[in-house]
């Protein structure tokens, strides 16, 4: 963006797109790219932004680096499709940074990622090493081919878990057996998840049963990213036993954009 | 500030306060209307419900731009029946709250108008507010009908005959003479005005060279509406003799006293959600205590309409 001397911050609209080009372009697996830009974009892992193609969309991604800005993209759609048929040099008009993000803790630290939900988590291991964290990473996918960015995470300085749904790759299973595993053989300080809403609930089930403290980042239809239309409400478990607890993760009028992605429990 | 009374009365409902969550922001389940209420809202307004659902237009949808916002949603919603069981839920979740409820409904004809008002209607919110100016689906539904003031009593009539609910008109700032508009809907038996919706704009993004939107228009929101919505407001007041929900930029307590000295009942608040969170809501009635304190007011009669003085 050029930058405007003498004119007032509110007109030089600060939440608007802004152009960012594509610096390089890295496949990470049949179906995943990342897209590094050339420019910074401040902000916390587990944070994400509102990505725009002008004549195609714009979606939610959460950040796989801030500095310089990176988007890990899965072509599960026609806009996820465009951002794959994108070159270097070419430009993505990115808003944000929008949400809440992790808070890095200190100590060891558990990171459970189910399909495309590592690539937050990848983010956070690489800040939380730098601070000084141990950090273990359980990665959980359909077969060995939809494993995401494990290499990433042990060139981070990561000790990596693998579960892969049909046993071609780590232990066969879900990712939630890796993280009992875990935390039975070394009882983390924080457990950071995000991946599919099942698999979430699944490791909040895990982490109240073992009292520990977890961080987890939920996934919903995000249209306005900005706590107004309502779309991304996380829907109340079907059991709705908590249905009167004030807004949280499993509570009611809790909005993914707004009050998330991030949800914090067992600790504050 | 405990000197301050901020109890409203509009029409036959006691409001503890006059902040009004507006339409279209965070009125898509009883869960988040409830949690609006909570915040501190004297009156919670569900989001516009029509005839069948709609899942409303693609991103982008919405934008801060500066000095307001813009959106064009597209009337996402599930259908009046579906609406209907929504709203009950609600008016439930509010009641030990003591917070009131209003609908908000539209259609494409004033027949359908008529049709989503009886649908919701058996749910008994407490007030009805007739969406006649949603800026955003004319390309579907032909101009807004609070552009003329035909077109405006048309509907009015239509709702008022189907429903024993009093109703509360939701006008259109893009009109040559809104108090001609208020007129024809009050004589057509509206019991409230709601003043304003959004404005029409656009925003285009130079490096990309289009709309942002993908509806390419949408509404203006936000602190831009706000001196738009204060001049709407006075003429209406000075007008009609009927309660006016003022809505339109209000972001502060002192943007809400101004609304009530334009002559408005209550506040409309929508867009400060994304300023200042769902928090809004309850700052917003601090601020305008806090203020009335400070100024030395302790009633909102006092300052009621005092711009017209």
């Amino acid at each position: 963006m050029i930058a405007e001397g003498n004119v007032p911050a509110f007109v030089q609209a600060p939440h608007l797109h802004r152009p960012f080009t594509v610096a390089n372009i890295r496949a990470d697996n049949h179906r995943t790219r990342t897209l590094v830009f050339c420019e910074h974009l401040p902000a916390q892992p587990g944070q994400f932004v509102m990505a725009w193609l002008p004549g195609v969309g714009e979606k939610p991604f959460s950040l796989a680096a801030a500095e310089p800005l990176a988007l890990t993209v899965a072509a599960v759609g026609p806009f996820s499709r465009a951002m794959h048929r994108l070159s270097v040099g070419d430009r993505v008009w990115v808003r944000g940074p929008l949400g809440r993000g992790f808070q890095v803790s200190q100590g060891n630290i558990l990171l459970v990622g189910g399909g495309y939900g590592v690539a937050p988590l990848l983010f956070l291991a690489r800040e939380a090493i730098a601070t000084g964290c141990t950090v273990e990473a359980c990665i959980g996918a359909g077969s060995a081919e939809d494993v995401l960015l494990a290499g990433d995470f042990e060139n981070a300085g990561a000790a990596v878990r693998i579960t892969t749904k049909d046993g071609s790759l780590g232990r066969r299973g879900l990712v939630t057996l890796a993280a009992e595993a875990a935390i039975a053989a070394n009882r983390p300080t924080m457990v950071y998840a995000c991946g599919p809403v099942s698999m979430l609930e699944a490791i909040e089930e895990l982490c109240a049963r073992h009292d520990l403290p977890r961080q987890m980042s939920w996934e919903a239809h995000i249209r306005c990213g900005m706590g107004l239309c309502g779309s991304c409400e996380l829907p109340v478990p079907e059991s709705g036993s908590n249905h009167d607890r004030p807004a949280g993760p499993h509570g009611s009028g809790w909005l993914v954009c707004l009050d998330g992605p991030v949800s914090f429990s067992g600790w504050e | 500030m405990s000197q301050v009374d901020l109890t409203c009365r509009l029409l036959d409902l006691r409001l503890r306060n006059p902040v009004v969550l507006a339409s279209g922001v965070i009125g898509t389940s009883a869960a988040l209307l409830k949690r609006a209420a909570e915040a501190g809202a004297g009156a919670v307004t569900a989001k516009s419900c029509g005839p069948v659902s709609r899942s409303g237009y693609p991103n982008p949808i919405a934008l801060d731009w500066g000095g307001g916002l813009i959106n064009a949603v597209g009337l996402t919603n599930p259908g009046a029946e579906e609406e209907a069981r929504l709203l009950a839920k609600a008016r439930a979740m509010l009641a030990p709250l003591g917070v009131p409820l209003i609908a908000s409904i539209f259609g494409g004809t004033v027949k359908e108008f008529a049709q989503v008002a009886r649908t919701v209607a058996a749910a008994q919110p407490h007030l009805i507010e007739v969406n006649i100016s949603c800026p955003n689906v004319d390309d579907e539904f032909g101009t807004p009908f609070a552009g003329t003031p035909q077109d405006a009593a048309a509907v009015t009539t239509a709702v008022k005959d189907v429903v024993d609910i009093p109703i509360t008109v939701k006008l259109a700032p893009n009109v040559p003479h809104i108090g001609r508009i208020a007129t024809a809907v009050v004589e057509a038996g509206a019991d409230a005005l709601t003043a304003i919706n959004t404005m029409p704009g656009m925003i285009i993004s130079p490096e990309a060279g289009c709309p942002v939107l993908s509806n390419r228009m949408g509404g203006i929101s936000g602190p831009a509406l706000k001196p738009i919505a204060l001049r709407c407001v006075y003429d209406i007041a000075r007008t009609v003799r009927v309660p006016i929900i003022g809505t339109g930029g209000v972001t502060t307590g002192r943007d809400a006293a101004e609304m009530l000295m334009a002559g408005a009942t209550a506040v409309g608040v929508g867009s400060a959600v994304w300023y200042r969170g769902v928090a809004a809501l309850g700052e917003i009635r601090k601020e305008l205590a806090m203020f009335m304190t400070s100024e030395g007011y302790k009633t909102l009669e006092e300052i009621r309409g005092m711009a017209h003085q």
